[in-house]
């Protein structure tokens, strides 16, 4: 398969990475090769076979339902590039 | 020399007080201060007076005689460990000034054994690279050069090339790495030092950076394979907080090195000959068939039939997690955040900014072979083809104890090579990938110097938690090989 | 079909199908260890993981299972032992990770019904397609500053229960009544409070409508209805709006609509318009959730008794008629409070009582059934006094609203006021005689054929002694007494 200007801008638009128009171009070229021997994949008969999940050596483990963390509230803020009071901030959303 | 050491001699001089931590972690520092500026292996080295201080309370428990089994030891941590209170970069722009508030489990395990931690290793960025060319920090350079030719820098291996660079040039006796599909035991052998990647889930992920969440184990980067035998045992363990952490015991890993390998089958991947492959590593890979035929073990030729499917299915997989796990990084709650005028604006400016070529190309892969219409042809097939993957050792296994490859299709290559095509540089990849798709331990090992005098190395794959195998065969072609070479640049050269 | 459209082309009815988002009552989130209160101070409610800092991994809550496959239990519905966590993902300032973690291919409960009743009587059974746990997402705040919005996490990683219902819902007034039997189930089960108010259970809408007998036409998702009502409206105009552009020759268009209570409409969202495309994937962080068999089983024998089962019985045990049972189970503690006071006694004349001055007597006092000023014991040793002919039930409704005020004893109040009926016949025949000495002229009209006449009688004697006498008694000894 091989990938358009237009699926590359899509999918730079899904994983919100802004791409300049000419480095658009570049990263589909750059993709494309990497596809193009990706599709060597096609011969491979894969009838009847199941995914494989993660390495799915046992299942899931659960934890009792108690309240053990949160209250770090300062030592979560001091990383945020921007904060208002007790809050995260990013631009106004329209919802 | 003390920065020339193994981890196991290490703790013998430390135990009998023929040195101190001190004096051991002191000499580190001024490896790490001779040797940084030409070597960038490391991004953040910690203050001095940080590493003294936990070199004296090492003295301190080996006085008492409380030491545990990495007491005083001096290691590099690769730089996508957590660190509590130590700058955390994974190597990138995104991450440039985070200070964790936290300690990963790994690193947090290596402290309660007594560890000294020396600072914090280069790496491509988010572990994603071979060659340690992909550091917002800069390349770090191989501390060997190929003979005749001192001008010309090659790379380190990758992803974890800063640590494998440091434990070559004595700038650390040991270091973490993480592996992802070769990041620890590719770089070992193009730096000539031993690189464990334990079975998944044999040590806990929480407080790691993420790249890949179903590949990515942390392990050893040593000197000797009794070293990653006993740093191991320190690292592993079972932790409530990662979900795919094992709770089976962690066995005294050191203590498998040594023991006979007398009579154990060693498998011989026969889609691993592949055309191409340079004359030298074929012949580095009869040569260690020959020394573990002379040890006593009974080696059968095997066939992994999908193995070669091992990379693509790598490059499928791998990029669409890391596509997810890399949405956290939007410039809202930590790390690099650039300004827009709306909120979209501000994750594609900061995402942009932030994440260096490489990780945005594979995110952007990442992103597409999991999006509608492709997911699919790509990433369920990738999926199914894994499985397909992982029955072919499981297969193999049932006749063989190990399997014995090479490490990587060459040597070192030169800063500057391989760089337009990126295919030609996931291929460095090949002979680790396979192991990491199907979660089982691999080790590679370094056996012995090409004709340009660059090491190569071996790797031993075994089955699911049985790194004690592995690490007793790894003993044994390290003991044949009597791998005593040192780099060109190393902190004991020249001094 | 009771509701319908009249356009101009023709008559148009409407498809609804509902997504409630339970908020899963547990100490602690769904994959962190952090609160789940309500209400707490901005962003104190977050751990590392909550806000998604690097490294951080989920491990899974053992009572969110327990709670969903409750859920699922009292939804008659399929437990799946195999389920599965995926990532959906998107970008959006109230979700952390980039990703929700959800249940998308293989959801921990399957089909499943609820049987909804109308206000004529109707009854009517909803299919459930599906319920899956998964994350909830933080709060973003809009009207604190001109250019900002502000983020709180404390909801982020809440566990939620996605339940879908089959689009098998034809009118508003269904879709309210499926919604106040999915609370009320819910409620019962104790694994959701159903406070539409506080959030914790919203509903996204969607709506469709066509010409009967035809396929599904394109349907709009009204997102986050936060009360029943507005859910009901929200179909209501919802449902308009289609038919105006179907009759105007446009076309639906499929996209994410929000209601305005305020103004009556629905707008569409404009946080949703770009395409979606969630990439969903199996979370590698997290193993296949494997269930035993012998674990549902047990959460299944230690299920509360459900509303419908309730009431079925409540019928049964305590002759009460259907839509009085009704009545009685709409709220589990409404139910308790029936039953303890009805256990052993005259299960009629116990729910005349809950139903009638016990709810008018909490309406008035502004009391619910958890504080009311009557005990279910208290009601319940009145109703005896009324079995044993201490007192009539005219001096109950006296004894009652004494209770009510003081909260004593009805024996106190008996005692302290002398209510205790009269069953003394002498004192009944002097009473009788009185009477009929201070109205000869009656006595006489009902000699000569006024029958109607006695009731009069009854009333004075009654009233004579103070309203304590045996109504029965008194009626007895005043036959002899007249036809004498």
């Amino acid at each position: 398969m091989s990938l358009d200007l237009a699926t590359t801008r899509r999918i730079a638009k899904l994983a919100r990475i802004g791409l300049e128009e000419n480095e658009l171009e570049a990263t589909r070229q750059k993709l494309n090769g990497i596809l193009g021997w990706i599709d060597q994949l096609a011969e491979v008969d894969v009838t009847g076979v199941p995914p494989m999940v993660g390495t799915e050596t046992e299942t899931l483990r659960q934890r009792e339902d108690r309240v053990t963390d949160g209250n770090c509230r300062d030592a979560l803020l001091a990383c945020a590039p921007e904060t208002s009071g007790p809050f995260y901030t990013v631009p106004k959303v329209v919802e | 020399m003390l920065t020339g050491l193994t981890l196991t001699e290490a703790r013998a001089g430390l135990a009998a007080r023929k040195f101190s931590a001190r004096e051991l972690a002191q000499a580190h520092l001024d490896a790490i201060g001779r040797l940084n500026t030409t070597l960038n292996a490391y991004i953040t080295v910690l203050p001095e007076a940080d590493v003294l201080a936990s070199a004296d309370a090492a003295d301190a428990r080996y006085a008492a005689g409380t030491a545990g089994i990495m007491d005083g030891l001096p290691i590099g941590v690769k730089d996508l460990f957590c660190t509590k209170g130590v700058r955390t970069t994974a190597a990138s722009k995104m991450l440039a000034d985070f200070v964790p508030s936290y300690e990963s489990t790994v690193t947090a395990n290596l402290l309660n054994a007594g560890a000294v931690f020396l600072g914090k290793t280069n790496l491509d960025e988010f572990a994603m690279g071979s060659a340690n060319i992909n550091s917002a920090f800069g390349p770090t350079t191989n501390p060997w050069k190929r003979t005749g030719d001192e001008a010309t820098a090659l790379v380190p291996g990758g992803s974890s090339g800063g640590s494998s660079a440091a434990v070559a040039a004595g700038m650390a006796l040991a270091a973490t790495g993480t592996d992802t599909g070769g990041s620890i035991r590719q770089p070992a052998a193009y730096c000539g030092i031993v690189g464990l990647k334990p079975t998944y889930g044999r040590c806990s992920r929480w407080g790691t950076i993420a790249f890949a969440s179903s590949l990515d184990q942390a392990g050893p980067m040593t000197r000797s394979v009794a070293d990653a035998g006993l740093m191991l045992e320190a690292m592993a363990g079972f932790d409530a907080r990662d979900s795919t952490s094992s709770n089976r015991p962690v066995p005294e890993f050191h203590k498998a090195v040594g023991k006979s390998v007398k009579g154990l089958r060693v498998g011989i991947p026969a889609e691993y000959r592949a055309p191409g492959l340079p004359a030298e590593i074929v012949a580095m890979w009869e040569q260690g068939i020959a020394w573990l035929k002379a040890a006593g073990c009974e080696v059968v030729d095997v066939s992994l039939p999908h193995t070669r499917y091992g990379l693509t299915t790598y490059y499928i997989i791998a990029p669409a997690e890391c596509s997810s796990n890399l949405a956290r990084y939007d410039g809202v709650r930590f790390g690099l955040r650039k300004d827009a005028p709306s909120l979209d604006g501000v994750y594609e400016a900061t995402r942009a900014a932030g994440f260096g070529q490489e990780v945005r190309n594979r995110i952007l892969m990442g992103t597409y072979v999991l999006s509608a219409g492709y997911y699919d042809a790509y990433y369920l097939k990738a999926q199914k083809v894994r499985t397909l993957i992982k029955r072919d050792f499981e297969n193999a296994f049932e006749n063989v104890d190990v399997l014995l490859t090479p490490t990587a299709p060459s040597a070192a290559f030169a800063q500057g090579e391989n760089m337009d095509d990126p295919v030609q540089m996931y291929l460095n990849d090949i002979f680790t990938v396979p192991a990491s798709m199907a979660g089982v331990p691999a080790l590679s090992v370094p056996v012995g110097l090409n004709d340009a005098g660059l090491p190569l190395g071996l790797q031993v794959i075994g089955r699911h938690f049985d790194e004690e195998t592995v690490l007793s065969i790894g003993g044994a072609l390290e003991a044949a090989a009597g791998f005593t070479h040192t780099p060109s640049i190393h902190a004991g050269a020249g001094a | 079909m009771s509701y319908t459209i009249e356009g101009r082309t023709g008559t148009w009815e409407i498809v609804v199908g509902l997504e409630v988002h339970a908020q899963v009552i547990s100490h602690s989130k769904l994959f962190s260890g952090a609160s789940t209160t309500f209400g707490g101070e901005p962003n104190t409610q977050v751990s590392l993981v909550d806000a998604a800092f690097p490294g951080m991994l989920p491990v899974i809550n053992h009572e969110c299972v327990a709670q969903a496959i409750r859920t699922g239990l009292g939804l008659n519905a399929q437990i799946n032992l195999f389920s599965r966590f995926d990532r959906k993902n998107y970008f959006y300032a109230d979700l952390p990770q980039g990703y929700q973690i959800s249940q998308f291919e293989y959801p921990i409960v399957g089909k499943g019904t609820i049987s909804i009743e109308l206000q004529n009587g109707d009854v009517r059974e909803i299919g459930i397609t599906r319920l899956h746990l998964e994350q909830d997402a933080g709060k973003l705040l809009h009207d604190q500053d001109p250019t900002k919005s502000f983020v709180d996490l404390n909801r982020s990683g809440v566990a939620l229960m996605e339940i879908v219902s089959e689009p098998d819902i034809r009118e508003p007034e269904e879709a309210g009544a499926y919604l106040r039997k999915l609370r009320q189930i819910l409620r019962y089960l104790g694994t959701c409070d159903g406070n539409m108010e506080e959030g914790s259970m919203r509903a996204d809408v969607n709506v469709s409508v066509r010409k009967a007998g035809e396929p599904f036409r394109t349907r709009c998702e009204i997102k986050n209805v936060n009360s029943i009502r507005f859910v009901m409206q929200a179909i209501e105009v919802e449902a308009a709006r289609q038919v105006e552009i179907w009759e105007n020759g446009g076309q639906v268009d499929q996209e994410t609509r929000l209601f305005d209570p305020s103004r009556g409409e629905t707008r569409t969202m404009r946080s949703k318009e770009d395409a979606h495309d969630y990439r969903y994937f199996p979370d590698p962080d997290l193993l296949p959730l494997v269930l035993e068999q012998a674990w549902v089983d047990e959460l299944a024998t230690r299920l509360p008794e459900l509303p419908d089962a309730k009431r079925a019985r409540f019928q049964a045990e305590y002759g009460i008629a259907f839509y009085d049972a009704g009545v009685l189970i709409a709220e589990q503690a409404v139910a308790d409070y029936y039953e303890a006071a009805a256990h052993g006694r005259d299960g009629k004349l116990a729910a005349t009582w809950v139903m009638g001055d016990l709810f008018a007597a909490l309406n008035r006092t502004g009391n619910t059934i958890e504080t009311s000023p009557v005990s279910a014991a208290a009601l319940g040793k009145m109703l005896d006094l009324i079995a044993d002919k201490t007192i009539n039930g005219k001096i109950a409704k006296e004894v009652f609203e004494d209770m009510v005020e003081t909260g004593e004893s009805p024996d106190a109040i008996v005692e302290k006021k002398g209510l205790r009926q009269v069953t003394d016949t002498g004192a009944i025949d002097a009473a009788i005689t009185a009477v009929l000495e201070k109205h000869p002229d009656k006595l006489a009209e009902y000699r000569s054929g006024k029958d109607k006449l006695f009731g009069f009688f009854v009333g004075q004697v009654m009233k004579e002694t103070k309203g304590k006498a045996n109504p029965a008694m008194v009626n007895e000894a005043l036959k002899t007494h007249l036809d004498a």
